[in-house]
């Protein structure tokens, strides 16, 4: 990384020279930070969860062989696997997918468009606060399955009662964040601000806001996991011809057929998505925000 | 140099003051009912001069400062101030979410310069403080002395014409803090900007100042004033900021033993 224009020359034996002084003394206090090799990252992040999985396969099929329990109580990774390709020939594994993905995903967007606003609500007028706050915050220790009978009552077996279930499992989630995200702003910043002239709804945008995007990020990263697991609730409960099969779906299927490779199948494939998501948007998104602050430690 | 910075008042005289702080007294709800903190101040900071507020801990300087900052209200008394004031505070509190650049670029924004000036006019008062390639740096990337050089530069871009300063380099390293001086002295005389540095280091208030306050303790009053006439630059081991921070600092002792007589 090129320093900034410290070039310490000749003329630092004049003590009276302050330019001079004052760019060795950048240049002495400046830390260099260098990019973690390629290989160090495998390494160190790469390698010990694959390691992990292997070694949970190496057990399962070890568990198989031997024959602690009945095989349509635990399938071979192999009949597993054979379900995986099933699926993959005949077109439908990304189905599955897709149906629940874009449910999860446009679910998520609205409660992103809802939780933000209220969020920002809550935590900056103190009547709101006051009143919804701890309902807000009561909420998330709300299971959003709870959500899923009275959903269905009100809107029947569709697509809107599922978007209702998400909403109701991420909003709370995705507000909270916002408000601990606000809370935790250092006043200092907000001193700072209000002495530039930043003040009002000026202070918010350009103060208040980014300071608390770190807590908002968190919230959202929750929010989506919320959102998941209200989808897959209400996917689980509320299955109906109409509604198409997602990875909820596949799970029920797999429990009536009796086919425990199939119960497997859509397990994994809701974790994987779940993870996917997190590894893929909010991990990349949390810590460029962590890093651009110094936030990130290095270890 | 400091074009950037050239200053409206040199053509107005209407204003004869940089701030003016008449009877001002502050005092906050405390565990025995209202405690006073600033009793009866009356302080004028002239257009162009560099005053600094000394005093031990629970003298007020800080609040003070705040008051003429326009943060808080004071409880008694009237304080004007020749526009908005500029406020260092002793962490440099520079937005960590933007580069170096950006502060001051926001500084600037929120003062109506409009966008096409912005970027120029961040990299001048960049210049100005030294810190010529610094614009895209993020802060947590610089030393403790070019964070609070680019805060200087960021209150610098509000083109205030009174900077407040709260123990802006309490917090730094002595070789550091010499060298902040050293350059606070150069840009005041390059700008002829007013200055309100509050401060308990009497060397500093010596080695900075046209004008000491010092302010005693509980509640806050002016105790004395000195005038410095020391010709700057002046270094801080001159045998003549010596000599006169030998003086205010008797002067400031007595002040403490007062409160432990009783």
């Amino acid at each position: 990384m090129a320093s900034t224009e410290t070039t310490v020359d000749g003329n630092v034996k004049d003590g009276n020279d302050l330019a001079g002084l004052e760019a060795g003394l950048d240049a002495l206090e400046t830390v260099q930070t260098a990019r973690t090799p390629l290989r160090k990252t495998f390494v160190e992040k790469i390698l010990p969860p694959a390691v992990a999985v292997l070694l949970v396969l190496v057990v399962w099929q070890i568990l198989v062989w031997a024959k602690v329990t009945d095989s349509y109580k635990l399938p071979a990774p192999s009949a597993v696997w054979d379900e995986v390709r099933e699926a993959w020939l005949q077109g439908t594994l990304l189905d599955y997918i897709w149906t629940s993905v874009s449910r999860g995903l446009l679910g998520f967007l609205m409660a992103l468009a809802i939780g933000t606003p209220l969020g920002l609500l809550v935590a900056r007028v103190k009547f709101v606060r006051a009143a919804i706050g701890p309902i807000l915050s009561g909420l998330q220790s709300l299971p959003s399955v709870a959500w899923v009978p009275p959903a269905v009552l009100w809107l029947g077996l569709n697509d809107s009662m599922m978007y209702a279930v998400i909403l109701l499992g991420a909003v709370p989630s995705i507000a909270n964040g916002l408000v601990s995200g606000v809370d935790q702003v250092p006043p200092l910043f907000l001193r700072a601000g209000r002495t530039l002239g930043a003040t009002g709804l000026r202070g918010t945008w350009h103060i208040v806001v980014p300071a608390a995007l770190p807590g908002y990020l968190a919230g959202l990263k929750q929010g989506w996991a919320f959102s998941w697991r209200s989808l897959m609730a209400a996917e689980i409960i509320a299955s109906s011809p109409d509604l198409g099969i997602g990875l909820g779906q596949l799970l029920e299927n797999g429990r009536t057929a009796n086919s425990m490779p199939m119960v497997f199948l859509a397990i994994l494939l809701i974790l994987i998505v779940g993870i996917a998501i997190d590894l893929l948007i909010f991990s990349p998104l949390e810590r460029w925000v962590l890093r651009n602050r110094g936030l990130l430690v290095k270890s | 140099m400091a074009t950037a910075l050239a200053k409206a008042a040199d053509t107005s005289t209407s204003v004869e003051h940089a701030a003016r702080i008449e009877h001002v007294s502050k005092s906050f709800p405390g565990p025995s009912g209202q405690q006073l903190v600033l009793d009866d101040i009356t302080l004028d900071v002239a257009p162009g001069e560099f005053v600094t507020l000394l005093g031990a801990s629970g003298c007020g300087k800080s609040t003070l400062l705040n008051l003429v900052a326009g943060l808080d209200k004071p409880s008694a008394g009237g304080i004007s101030t020749d526009g908005r004031p500029a406020l260092m505070f002793q962490e440099h509190a520079l937005f960590p979410w933007l580069t170096a650049g950006k502060n001051i670029e926001l500084a600037l924004k929120l003062r109506g310069v409009p966008k096409s000036e912005r970027r120029d006019k961040a990299e001048e008062l960049l210049e100005l403080v030294r810190l010529k390639g610094a614009f895209g740096k993020r802060v947590h990337e610089l030393s403790g002395g070019m964070r609070q050089r680019v805060a200087l530069a960021r209150a610098l871009a509000q083109d205030s014409k009174l900077l407040l300063m709260d123990e802006p380099f309490a917090a730094l390293d002595a070789i550091t803090r010499d060298v902040l001086h050293d350059e606070l002295t150069r840009i005041w005389r390059e700008t002829n900007l007013s200055v309100l540095f509050v401060t308990h280091n009497v060397r500093e208030a010596v080695r900075l100042a046209e004008r000491v306050v010092l302010l005693s303790s509980r509640p806050g009053r002016i105790a004395r004033e000195w005038t410095v006439d020391i010709p700057q630059p002046r270094r801080i081991e001159d045998a003549a900021v010596a000599e006169l921070s030998v003086e205010i600092t008797e002067q400031l002792r007595g002040e403490i033993r007062r409160h432990g007589q009783h």
